[in-house]
């Protein structure tokens, strides 16, 4: 019924004047989007202004200057590798701890199961500060603190109870007859889950190694309380300590902002679909 | 269920049938089905015990260290002795708490209000289709996925009273232009809301947009063909469809705004005055400036208590949206 009423009522009358009132919403969007961007554009553009005229700092950048960028990698450059070995770090854990426990939570009918999914709910809900406020004085009493491998684990606390839910809604439908079959077929439990779950799985654990490693690059609060040498100072502490120490040499600091902001930048690029289904479903789901 | 309290009676029944040949058989199917559970379990295992560590153990820590001495030579001696309720007492005794109480509400509602009305509104006008609409959709999200720290400092330089760019924006345009937004203790919290809700808009909108998608559109055009306005179909027909999801984000954007820390601490530091202390970075202060962790530990609880209620608001919808 439905279907027969639309299909000629509908599209020929908003065809005469849809070109037009596209258009419109596309500036529209795109005042929006400037709107919204403007902040970033702004970073980018104090960073290439030349020393001088930061104090009155115009609209485009006039003169291209890059030594905003020189001095932020030169003091700045070894945080950016540090953060990218913790993200990375951090990734591997968090995939590595939260994709057998998404399967197995998905796929085995455990009892107490259900509990465990109602806790994984919880726990992303616990305040990051707390935890760090309990953590340090265990990570003082093991010897974790100002470590890299200290750090990638609290990190990596960030991605695993979104990893384990993110996973776990995806591989719930994957068919039994599927993960019976592989086993039929003589494969053991591990040799199903590497061989078998873990393909068909790939997207979401994408989506999850791709959100692991934002909310560890992005972490701030974990560098800042469980360091307190410069051994281990990822890019987030470094920009934060180089604000208090420079205030002056605004090109800088704003140079190794745009440093920073680029995995976010390249990432969203690259994978635009996967970080939508991440948003979504990681927090709908 | 049924299936777990069917596989959790089998095993009684089990020995009973397999007695008699139990000598006979190397294995017999009740430690083939303990194996094989066990085996499962080895998936699951280490998740819990990370978790375990890294959510169970701070709480519990952050409950006792609420009721123990700690001081900067704690860490040198290992001595925390239990002092009671001095910690409570001086924590609720100081006014600061009651501000940073205050104000955590001021700007939880504040950052939800502006970040849901506006993230709300460009979800519906990204539902028209319009070119380029998929590439500024996706282009919105970066505020969202820059650092925290480093979208703070941006915008502390932004917001710099003498030399910042809104200012002279707005000195451009005809208005008053010597705003103090970070160094007044009038402005600065309204700072730090405008900023979250900069930060929060991309999040609102990319959730409520799914939602809007699931909204079947015969019911917008059937009320259309009845002669609603479309104020009118959004706010009967929409808004009603969109509840679950509007709760569900609402409930994380309060999760996420309640113990915020990162942005506070890039703007101002929880100052001028202490006119932008929240819960989240009193509890920062306490322990890790004043290294007091028995007083930072008492805030921590009642951020945890604070952000239970909304679990458990949370976990219900989830619940309720599940069946």
């Amino acid at each position: 019924m439905a279907t027969t009423t639309q299909i000629p009522a509908a599209p020929a009358p908003a065809a005469v004047h849809r070109p037009k009132r596209r258009w419109g919403a596309t500036v529209f969007g795109v005042v929006v989007l400037a709107v919204m961007l403007f902040p970033l554009y702004w970073m980018i553009n104090t960073a290439l202004q030349p020393d001088a005229s930061l104090v009155d700092v115009g609209p485009v950048p006039t003169g291209v200057d890059f030594s905003g960028f020189t001095s932020a990698l030169t003091e700045q450059g070894g945080n950016l590798l540090t953060s990218l070995a913790v993200a990375l770090g951090a990734v591997a854990i968090c995939l590595a701890i939260s994709a057998p426990a998404a399967y197995g939570l998905a796929q085995f009918n455990l009892r107490g199961g259900r509990t465990i999914v109602f806790g994984t709910l919880i726990t992303q809900m616990v305040p990051g500060i707390v935890i760090a406020n309990a953590l340090y004085s265990a990570y003082v009493d093991l010897g974790l603190v100002n470590s890299y491998f200290g750090l990638m684990l609290a990190d990596a606390s960030l991605g695993i109870p979104f990893a384990i839910v993110l996973m776990r809604s995806f591989m719930v439908s994957i068919p039994r007859e599927v993960i019976e079959a592989a086993e039929v077929d003589g494969a053991g439990r591990v040799r199903t889950f590497v061989q078998v779950v873990l393909p068909m799985s790939r997207n979401s654990l994408i989506t999850a190694g791709l959100f692991s490693f934002l909310y560890a690059w992005s972490d701030f609060m974990f560098a800042l309380t469980l360091n307190t040498t410069d051994d281990v100072k990822p890019i987030t502490l470094g920009i934060y300590q180089y604000i208090g120490a420079h205030v002056g040499d605004w090109g800088s600091v704003m140079a190794a902002s745009v440093l920073s902001a680029v995995p976010a930048a390249v990432l969203l690029v690259l994978s635009q679909k996967y970080i939508a289904a991440g948003i979504t479903g990681g927090s709908v789901k | 269920m049924s299936s777990t309290t069917a596989s959790a009676a089998a095993p009684p029944a089990g020995p009973k049938a397999a007695d008699a040949g139990a000598a006979s058989m190397p294995v017999n199917p009740r430690s083939a089905k303990r194996r094989r559970t066990l085996a499962q379990w080895g998936f699951i295992a280490p998740a819990v015990i990370f978790m375990a560590l890294f959510f169970g153990y701070p709480l519990v820590r952050n409950v006792v260290m609420s009721f123990q001495d700690y001081s900067p030579s704690t860490f040198f001696t290992g001595e925390a002795p239990f002092n009671g309720l001095d910690n409570w007492n001086n924590v609720f005794s100081d006014g600061l708490f009651g501000k940073a109480l205050w104000q955590t509400i001021l700007f939880t509602i504040g950052s939800l209000a502006g970040q849901f009305c506006i993230g709300l509104a460009l979800a519906v006008f990204f539902t028209r289709r319009f070119p380029l609409n998929g590439i500024l959709r996706s282009l919105i999200l970066l505020p969202w996925l820059v650092p925290m720290v480093v979208s703070g400092i941006v915008w502390r330089r932004i917001f710099d009273q003498d030399t910042g760019v809104l200012n002279s924006f707005l000195g451009t345009v005809g208005l008053p232009a010597d705003t103090p937004w970070l160094t007044s203790t009038g402005m600065a919290l309204v700072s730090v809301i405008l900023v979250n809700i900069w930060i929060g808009i991309p999040f609102n909108m990319v959730i409520l947009y799914g939602g809007l998608q699931e909204v079947p559109k015969e019911l917008n055009e059937a009320a259309a063909l009845d002669g609603a306005s479309a104020w009118r179909t959004f706010r009967s027909v929409t808004l009603p469809m969109l509840k679950p999801v509007i709760t569900v984000v609402l409930v994380l954007g309060f999760m996420s705004t309640v113990k915020i820390l990162d942005l506070v601490l890039a703007l101002t530091d929880g100052g001028p005055a202490d006119s932008t202390q929240t819960l989240g970075t009193l509890t920062y202060q306490n322990s890790f400036v004043q290294m007091d962790f028995g007083a930072g530990a008492v805030v921590g609880n009642i951020l945890i208590l604070i952000s239970a209620v909304f679990a458990v608001f949370y976990l219900r919808v989830n619940r309720n949206e599940g069946k």
